[in-house]
């Protein structure tokens, strides 16, 4: 494997392996769920890119074959990331909305926002009248 | 086989992933919402597939891969089956 090839495979690895750290960190040190989605879906995101186009760098220059998998993986990631974090936001403001969770955090107290016309976000009703969860009807 | 720049970048990721997943875990055990709780569980399922891709360039092998791959999808599915449960109460209506 040539220097330069080795160079850059070592500075792909060392600056994912930083936007890790950096994601998770963020992760346990900001202060409410809405502030701490930002570090795993932004920067956890871009280090599992940076390893894996280190990788896919790494097999081509070391004499092995040429393996479509890290650029699977990659997209998929990039792909899933807004998605869940989309799901976990919209989860989250319907249960500080309704005071499901014990701890209430970024101040919220109206629940999800208004869908646009027509429509109807895809919830329970929780809350004073309702369960906080909604059982499965039981089968005799 | 690797030469010593690489060796020390990837013990040096390897040792950034670790301290990553313990610092998910933290927050997994600490929670206090369950939206927390997910977005732990989420971020160590992703710290794990950077772990395994590290070590296949470690170990120059492409064994691993495919766990990787398996891995990312799993970890999706596991996370919008946990919001789709705390958003319904149940997951297949």
């Amino acid at each position: 494997m040539s220097l330069a090839a080795e160079i850059l495979i070592a500075a792909l690895l060392v600056l994912g392996g930083v936007f890790i750290l950096v994601g998770s960190w963020g992760l346990a040190r900001l202060p409410s769920l809405m502030t701490r989605l930002h570090g795993p879906t932004k920067a956890t995101t871009l280090g599992v890119g940076g390893c894996l186009i280190a990788s896919m760098i790494f097999f081509p220059a070391s004499g092995q074959a040429f393996s479509a998998h890290e650029l699977l993986i990659t997209i998929f990631l990039l792909l899933t990331a807004p998605i869940s974090a989309n799901m976990i936001a919209k989860a989250h403001l319907h249960r500080q909305g309704h005071r499901i969770d014990p701890n209430p955090s970024d101040d919220i107290v109206e629940g999800l926002p208004a869908p646009p016309a027509g429509g109807d976000w895809a919830t329970f009703q929780g809350g004073e009248d309702e369960p906080a969860v909604r059982r499965p009807p039981q089968t005799e | 086989m690797t030469g010593t720049i690489l060796s020390w970048a990837l013990g040096f990721a390897l040792a950034c992933i670790s301290v990553a997943m313990l610092l998910s875990l933290f927050r997994l055990v600490r929670g206090p919402t369950s939206g927390d709780r997910i977005l732990a569980v989420d971020t160590m399922t992703i710290n794990a597939i950077a772990l395994i891709v590290v070590f296949g360039v470690a170990y120059a092998t492409q064994t691993y891969f495919e766990a990787a791959l398996l891995l990312a999808m799993v970890a999706f599915v596991a996370t919008v089956a946990y919001c789709k449960f705390l958003l319904r109460g149940d997951i297949v209506e």
